[in-house]
């Protein structure tokens, strides 16, 4: 009983913290909790510009010189990726992708792909990649570098109106609970299974730390990374660029947060796509997110046994 | 499965073409760019602020020091006044200082060596992404100021060169005051204890700590101390500045 208490109170806190219950929406078995404030779902969407035109921009800069070192100097035969070209014995262009000592033939997407007029022409990433599509670094920078102002400023806006209206060490802060549920979590993710009811609305310890690693190892590491590459900023960031190892070490560590990116947010979207995408996209666009509610299956027997032990906390 | 994945392949490359698509009109419009552009002037202040004007780029050692410093641009000015001066080692070059300054001078490779000279080993990064180190000697560009007495009403140091990059449009850059008398800005004539080689600029080039490669004129004539730039070349400050880079170039 005194498990079943205090099911109650964590769900009732739960659906505080993720939102409170709409007003007239009420139903039995369904209802629409406001889920995301206004603030988290503009800046959700300036994220997603800005981070899409932040990579497309970055791949412009990149093809520039579509290779990696470790270190402060580009040594020639030292390089840890090279995008590359050579000419077959027949005159055709053939694009390379070496890692290390390993080399792919990749032509048509790395190395060699079709430029805008259809032609194959040695370009590291595809011009449906990179902004501008065509060869442009001049254009590529300030692409970059006004987005990178877009990126930072909407960033520092999240942390802070996370941190001032505690969404971040309620909702994303994981709990001791949370820690004692990684193993069932994984288990879940591995199987497809979505939470339902009142449990979909807070976040699990697998999207906690999702997006702590997103927004506090990804998001301020590729900002230090890009600033440790600039000339000026490493007048007084050296000791930085030199703890990474140097200011190619700081440019390939910058490029695979870039693809870290990418990897999450295509797992994020997937996970979307099989938990319900208008129900999500609903909850990102309008705030209203549709739980089940009233469903005997809601509260599992092993979450009792969680609950009990919560009571110590 | 072969659908699936050639729907998703169609969707992902659909998506990314749409928006690439839409990003090179806004590139090609006039608004666009004047928009991007904003950044820059915040970038030179905010990086004026965090990194202050006497802040001091790293120093390497000679292990540091690439075994070959690339070179990258002209690296062979066929211009009849160079290849006239290359001809003979260099040996009639003068460096022309005029502007906006008391005493205009016609300064020797030896001449510029009696100056403040100063050996450093710092590092060369490429707008393009690459790094080399280098060991640079040279001749403070402050003492030269110094030396042709520069108005202080001058704003900027514009570097004329050799080389031509398109028919009569000679390679040019140009620094602001603060960035001139940095006391890591020198007319560089020895790389790596020889004399400066030609493809990497002989006889001068300029070197600034704290900003890109394309700034580092290379095979400069004439440095000319000016109030404004913008009846020089394109009117952006240098080459590169004139086909669209920028001329803040510390990031």
């Amino acid at each position: 009983m005194l498990g079943g208490v205090l099911i109650v109170n964590t769900e009732s806190v739960a659906v505080a913290e993720m939102g409170t219950p709409a007003p007239g929406l009420l139903e039995s078995s369904r209802r629409l909790v406001y889920r995301h404030t206004l603030p988290i779902r503009i800046m959700h969407w300036i994220n997603v510009i800005a981070l899409s035109l932040m990579l497309f921009s970055g791949l412009q800069i990149f093809n520039a010189h579509p290779s990696l070192y470790w270190g402060n100097r580009s040594d020639k035969g030292k390089e840890l990726l090279i995008l590359g070209a050579h000419q077959d014995s027949a005159g055709n262009l053939v694009g390379t992708t070496r890692i290390g000592s390993h080399e792919f033939t990749t032509t048509g997407v790395l190395g060699v792909s079709k430029g805008s007029d259809g032609t194959p022409e040695v370009r590291g990433f595809p011009s449906w990649l990179t902004v501008p599509g065509p060869g442009w670094l001049a254009m590529g920078r300030r692409w970059h570098f006004f987005f990178a102002w877009v990126f930072v400023l909407n960033g520092l806006c999240y942390v802070g109106y996370s941190l001032a209206r505690r969404h971040l060490q309620r909702d994303l802060w994981p709990t001791r609970r949370d820690w004692r549920g990684i193993g069932h979590s994984i288990l879940d993710h591995i199987r497809f299974k979505h939470p339902h009811g009142e449990e979909a609305l807070r976040y699990n310890i697998l999207q906690r730390l999702a997006y702590l690693t997103v927004i506090f190892v990804f998001g301020v590491g590729i900002v230090l990374m890009g600033l440790a590459m600039s000339p000026r900023m490493d007048a007084v960031l050296s000791p930085l660029v030199e703890a990474v190892g140097g200011r190619q070490s700081a440019r390939t560590i910058h490029f695979v947060i870039a693809w870290a990116f990418v990897a999450f947010v295509l797992i994020h979207v997937f996970e979307v796509l099989i938990s319900g995408v208008f129900n999500q996209l609903r909850g990102m666009i309008t705030g209203y997110y549709k739980v089940d509610t009233g469903k005997v299956d809601t509260v599992k027997p092993d979450e009792t046994i969680s609950a009990e032990e919560r009571s110590h906390d | 499965m072969t659908d699936r994945r050639s729907f998703l392949r169609i969707a992902i490359m659909g998506t990314a073409s749409l928006i690439v698509a839409g990003c090179d009109r806004i590139s090609q419009s006039s608004w666009g760019p004047k928009v991007l552009d904003k950044a820059e002037g915040l970038n030179r202040r905010v990086q004026a602020l965090l990194s202050p004007s006497s802040a001091m780029a790293k120093e390497y050692t000679e292990a540091d020091i690439s075994s070959v410093f690339h070179p990258n641009g002209t690296t062979m000015p066929n211009t009849p006044a160079y290849q006239a001066l290359m001809a003979n080692q260099f040996r009639d070059y003068k460096l022309r200082v005029d502007g906006m300054v008391s005493r205009p001078a016609m300064l020797s490779i030896d001449d510029l060596k009696k100056i403040d000279t100063r050996t450093q080993i710092t590092r060369h990064d490429c707008v393009e992404g690459w790094s080399a180190i280098g060991k640079w000697q040279g001749t403070l560009l402050s003492a030269v100021l110094d030396h042709v007495g520069a108005d202080p009403q001058a704003r900027f140091v514009v570097f004329h060169c050799f080389d031509d990059m398109d028919v009569n449009t000679p390679y040019y850059e140009s620094v602001d005051i603060g960035e001139a008398r940095h006391p890591q800005t020198l007319l560089a004539f020895a790389l790596n204890d020889k004399p400066l080689p030609v493809p990497n600029g002989a006889p001068l080039r300029l070197r600034v700590g704290r900003q890109l490669g394309y700034k580092q004129a290379k095979y400069v004539s004439r440095i000319e101390v000016v109030k404004s730039f913008d009846a020089i070349g394109g009117g952006k400050g240098g080459y590169w500045e004139d086909q669209g880079y920028e001329w803040y170039a510390g990031i």
